[in-house]
């Protein structure tokens, strides 16, 4: 059992970038109630910003320490140029209409946002290759990190810390409470409901950008499909943390990405089980542990009763 | 109003897209007469976006060449050749699309592909039943040939369908061979991505690693697509396993390497010719030092005959790998125009054309620019070589080439 402590850093990485992106799905649902569908793909185009900041905006042999900043605010702003056009273009106008249409519209938009960069970024049919950090790995213990890795086990708990305080402390956090708990009398009491929805799927955008970042900086390229896989695990993620909470989303992340991690590890080491382990097993037993905390908590896991709600 | 304007926009694009269509359509009386020559089509399908995207270009160019030089030496008088090109995302049920398309359009009397032997499972029933000849220059899955029971009964269920290159029944062999005998590595952890191709090489690697005397530390399967490894990579390298053997493709091999020398574990990769291929090296950037991978036929590049193939792929500045596929590729497409010179006579094209170029590729014997083209009883090439590749400094290097005997 001595690979333990790797196998559940291997999960926390996987899992900080989950939560990341599931931080879009949730505030997005908490305030209008929307599965934003197409925020997989948002997560994609912050990739693609990064990578052009990188490729076209820098000078040739930038030190990464340098490109790092650069890129994650080039890869936040596309990312939320696109989310904030995504609500104002293609969400708002649906606000009023029943809520299959803007449901149908996000995965709409998904497919559009894919194929643009499929068709439109240049060499974007194949892999694009992604900057690396240092090709250095580090030993903490027994347990053996990658500088990427690093970098989200470093970026998530500061974002979400950050994310935290706004909410809580500042005046637009708590206007967004407002808006999520009851948008009329939010509206009534002189809050300016559009704006604060703007800054929901906004702030989605940038968590998105940060998680394209590490997941570039991890698996060493990024491509125009990426968003469909992680997105579906995000929102996965979200549901099992409880949608609408984002700490939930955060927890059902780390959770899911253990759940992933230790499943491809240990499952087909049970006597009996060995044919229902290994990699290729692994989301079968993510979804099963989706479903069993769905049955015993409907809410999520940190999710409240809302019964007027979804 | 604004539904009036929806309805004349819908109605304006439909009309659009009727017109469209319809001047694609082909007339169905097998050949386009255009000033005294027949257009002749060879279909080429093979993944050209997305997974296996890399390797499935140099197909397509690697016949466009095949194509170009025929046309250009006039090698059937009064016959002008066309590629056609169908894109099946590496995905079996889009093959099989593009199959019922090509069957369909009578100016088609050849095609070349899949890439993917899984893909070629879902097209030979269709090109079967149509007597429409295909060769594919890289499916490597000894059922593809000689039916289900191969190890046992070998039967041929399509005589339609013929590939240049050879099976995974040699690949695997040769490939445990190497590993026990020349790298002296013992103890394998075996992955594969359960496709047709990938499972079916890593099963045969592992049967002749275990007979050569070696042992199996573990086996762990991945899916397509994926892209995390991490507990899979943690758990080989707590297996103690000296060589990690991998039955798939490129796209997630580079991913696995990578991830495997980022953790610290400093053992090669070693997989078959779905990840000989340039973008491996590119992904996986250093990490990719020492790995290895098998691949059919020896490397194009000392082949003499091949030096204006690979003049040419560079001059044109195509995309995608020459070196896996193309020149099979363009062996392939020679095969079938070959094939069509002796039955098309004067640009007359006969009404059984299809079936009789079926007949006449079964007789092909030439020497093409990866070495002798011809096939066997079942549809395989008779050339059964094979070469080891590793990379060195950045490049795929031949380390060892030759035939294996299994048996």
């Amino acid at each position: 059992m001595h690979t333990l402590p790797q196998q559940l850093a291997n999960g926390l990485f996987l899992g900080s970038m989950y939560g990341l992106i599931a931080i879009g799905y949730t505030m997005v649902y908490g305030i209008v109630q929307l599965i934003n569908f197409a925020h997989g793909e948002i997560f994609m185009t912050g990739g693609f910003g990064a990578l052009t900041v990188y490729f076209y905006v820098l000078p040739d042999g930038t030190s990464m320490w340098i490109a790092l900043p650069a890129m994650l605010i080039g890869g936040a702003l596309v990312a939320v140029l696109i989310a904030v056009g995504a609500e104002r273009f293609a969400y708002r106008p649906l606000r009023g209409a029943p809520r299959l249409a803007p449901l149908i519209t996000a995965i709409g938009l998904s497919l559009a946002l894919q194929q643009v960069v499929f068709n439109y970024f240049p060499d974007a049919k194949n892999d694009r290759t992604f900057p690396q950090l240092t090709s250095q790995t580090y030993d903490l213990g027994s347990v053996h990190v990658q500088s990427g890795q690093l970098f989200v086990i470093i970026a998530a708990p500061i974002c979400m810390a950050a994310l935290g305080f706004f909410v809580r402390l500042s005046r637009t956090g708590r206007a967004m409470q407002a808006t999520a708990q009851d948008p009329d009398t939010a509206q009534l009491m002189g809050i300016d409901t559009n704006r604060i929805i703007v800054i929901a799927f906004a702030i989605g955008g940038i968590f998105a950008a940060v998680a394209a970042v590490a997941y570039g900086l991890r698996y060493g390229q990024i491509k125009y499909d990426m968003g469909f896989q992680m997105g579906l695990k995000a929102f996965t993620a979200a549901v099992l943390g409880g949608i609408g909470n984002i700490y939930g989303a955060m927890l059902g992340g780390v959770v899911l990405g253990l759940a992933e991690t230790l499943a491809t590890a240990y499952i087909d080491g049970i006597p009996g089980m060995q044919q229902l382990g290994g990699g290729s097993w692994a989301p079968v037993w993510a979804f099963v542990l989706l479903i069993v905390v769905l049955l015993v908590r409907p809410q999520g896991l940190l999710g409240e009763r809302v019964a007027d709600r979804a | 109003m604004r539904h009036r304007s929806l309805l004349i926009l819908t109605t304006v694009l439909t009309t659009g897209a009727l017109t469209l269509t319809a001047c694609g359509s082909r007339d169905n009386k097998g050949g386009d007469k255009a000033g005294g020559t027949t257009t002749v089509v060879i279909g080429v399908d093979a993944p050209l976006t997305g997974q296996n995207s890399a390797t499935g270009l140099g197909i397509q160019y690697g016949v466009q060449i095949a194509v170009d030089d025929a046309n250009k030496k006039n090698l059937v008088p009064g016959v002008k050749f066309k590629v056609s090109a169908l894109d099946d995302k590496a995905n079996p049920a889009s093959g099989q699309q593009n199959a019922t398309k090509f069957v369909a359009d009578k100016n088609v009397l050849g095609v070349v592909g899949p890439l993917n032997s899984g893909v070629a499972t879902q097209m030979q029933q269709v090109f079967d039943t149509a007597g429409l000849v295909e060769i594919s220059p890289s499916n490597t899955a000894p059922e593809l040939t000689q039916g289900k029971n191969w190890q046992t009964a070998k039967s041929r269920d399509y005589k339609t369908y013929f590939r240049t290159a050879t099976t995974d029944a040699l690949q695997g062999g040769f490939a445990a061979d190497y590993a026990y005998n020349t790298l002296k590595k013992k103890k394998v952890f075996l992955v594969d991505d359960k496709q047709t191709y990938g499972a079916g090489l890593a099963k045969l690697f592992k049967a002749n690693f275990v007979k050569a005397g070696g042992k199996i530390a573990q086996e762990d399967h991945v899916s397509t697509g994926d892209t995390d490894f991490s507990s899979l990579v943690t758990k080989i390298k707590n297996s103690g396993a000296d060589l990690v053997y991998y039955g798939g493709q490129y796209d997630e091999s580079e991913k696995l390497t990578k991830q495997l020398k980022d953790a610290g574990v400093k053992i090669p990769l070693f997989g078959g010719d779905g990840m000989f291929s340039d973008t491996y090296i590119q992904t996986a950037g250093k990490t990719s030092e020492g790995d290895l991978a098998t691949s059919v036929g020896v490397p194009v590049t000392t082949l003499p005959a091949a030096k204006q193939f690979i003049a040419d792929y560079k001059a044109k500045k195509y995309p995608g790998d020459y070196g896996t596929y193309g020149g099979y590729s363009y062996d392939a497409a020679t095969a079938i125009i070959k094939a069509i010179g002796n039955v098309v006579k004067d640009g007359k094209v006969p009404s059984d054309a299809r079936t009789k170029i079926v007949d006449e590729v079964q007789k092909t014997k030439f020497d093409g620019i990866a070495g002798p083209v011809a096939f066997d009883q079942y549809g395989d090439t008779t050339n059964k070589q094979l070469t080891v590749y590793q990379v060195v400094s950045g490049k795929w290097k031949a380390v060892k080439s030759g035939t294996y005997n299994a048996g």
